[in-house]
């Protein structure tokens, strides 16, 4: 029977490391991943739109934690051994993307329609009508949901510790069988979440100001 | 490698009971933290400067620390303190303080968009105090806000399966058992991901219906038409 001290604090303070590195890997992969499902949900093909519009809805109505058991037990079960590390960032991403492509989405279609038109008549591509004149102005108009959706995801990858990887929950779960102290040891945990989330809440929220702030001009 | 589902098939009861529990858990807690918040609201809009920045920061730290450590606070901590709680308890305790949270957040967000001047028009007809909050700015406000507290409302039925790491028998809890009994993890996954999906896709279309029904702009015109139908 230990105590809760300094050592088991720097061991959950290491664990938060690994949420950083898990939201970092998760953000990445199912950013790109998202993009394309936005993309793909404003295509000129009818079947893209669809396909699209399913994954989101269905990767939006059920539990992250669902697709962490599929990934991981599931997977297993079946003859492919994910690590956990791997099963978690997999799990994630897939998250993220339907969130991601979701908010996307909506930036995109929230740039006046005339840039288009406007940028069609100048013989523009497609392509080139996303590149030049579209996602600049789009990306300005997602910044503040994502900042916010980023919160979300720091938030979820707590729920990776069920397979056994060891990040910030997970941590202060295997120091609380050690200790029995939960009411210190949760408090710390929640804390560090809180320092890694609450200013991100704080930029997403300034970012919706100043963007409100320059579209009334 | 096959797929076989009839032994995951056969253990219905289970299933059943974890589907149960589910929608009674996310019911409850959708029910209990939605009165919560509008007393929160309520709160924060009538109450002093000092109670306005009680309720902001419990809104700040329940929305910035995530939903399991708020779980595991309450199952492993309040027993230190005398207060014994079964898992499920415990489970329908924090999706409630978690949700009311976030609907405190949305629905201040929906009373803030109501306009001053409404709030002087309803005083200037001879309405209390009360009654201005609850017709001239609950109601509207909920109207505004209902579809972002319907996400809301389904973001939190997701969550409860996190409520299996407390061993609390729900559908998530109930696909743990049934593994365990059949070996089938990935049969078992798909069929509980499957029910998921059904009970989600249903509460959407339910809470757009709801929404339809209580917040349905019902003009005069429309009254005497149906009126008219009637006769």
């Amino acid at each position: 029977m230990t105590t809760f001290g300094l050592p088991e604090a720097l061991f959950i303070l290491r664990a938060a490391g690994w949420t950083l590195v898990l939201t970092s890997v998760a953000f990445i992969l199912g950013g790109l991943i998202g993009g394309v499902f936005a993309i793909m949900r404003l295509s000129q093909v009818a079947a893209l739109r669809r396909f699209a519009a399913g994954y989101i809805l269905v990767v939006q109505s059920i539990p992250v934690l669902m697709v962490l058991f599929m990934s991981y037990y599931g997977l297993s079960a079946m003859g492919v051994e994910l690590p956990p590390f791997l099963a978690a960032a997999a799990s994630l991403s897939i998250y993220v993307s339907a969130y991601l492509a979701e908010i996307w989405r909506g930036s995109i279609q929230s740039v006046p329609f005339q840039q288009w038109e406007a940028s069609a008549s100048l013989a523009l591509t497609r392509g080139q009508q996303y590149r030049y004149i579209i996602l600049p102005q789009a990306i300005r108009i997602s910044l503040p949901p994502t900042v916010g959706f980023l919160v979300q995801l720091v938030k979820n990858t707590s729920i990776v510790s069920v397979v056994g990887f060891v990040e910030l929950s997970r941590a202060g779960q295997l120091v609380n069988n050690a200790t029995f102290q939960p009411f210190q040891i949760f408090t710390l945990v929640a804390l560090i979440y809180f320092a890694i989330c609450f200013p991100l809440s704080r930029l997403s929220r300034h970012l919706e100001q100043v963007m409100n702030a320059s579209r009334s001009h | 490698m096959s797929l076989q589902f009839e032994s995951v098939l056969a253990e219905t009861d289970i299933i059943l009971d974890g589907i149960m529990l589910t929608i009674g858990l996310s019911a409850s807690a959708i029910l209990l933290g939605l009165i919560f918040a509008v007393l929160l609201v309520a709160l924060r809009t009538l109450a002093g400067r000092w109670a306005g920045i009680a309720v902001d920061c419990y809104v700040e730290l329940m929305r910035n620390t995530p939903f399991l450590v708020q779980l595991f606070m309450i199952f492993f901590g309040l027993p230190l303190v005398g207060i014994r709680m079964s898992g499920t308890q415990a489970a329908l305790l924090a999706m409630t303080l978690n949700l009311a949270a976030y609907a405190t957040e949305i629905i201040r967000a929906g009373v803030d968009s109501i306009h001053k001047s409404q709030l002087e028009a309803g005083l200037s007809l001879a309405l209390s105090k009360r009654q201005v909050f609850q017709y001239v700015v609950l109601q509207p406000a909920f109207a505004r806000v209902w579809p972002a507290l319907s996400s809301q409302f389904v973001l939190m039925m997701l969550a409860s399966s996190i409520c299996s790491f407390i061993s609390v028998q729900e559908l998530s809890g109930a696909a743990a058992i049934i593994e365990q009994r059949t070996f089938r993890s990935f049969e078992t996954y798909i069929i509980v991901t499957v029910i998921y999906l059904l009970l989600a896709l249903s509460l959407k279309v339910f809470l757009l219906w709801l929404g339809q029904r209580l917040f349905a702009p019902v003009s005069g015109l429309a009254r005497v038409d149906a009126k008219a139908e009637a006769a």
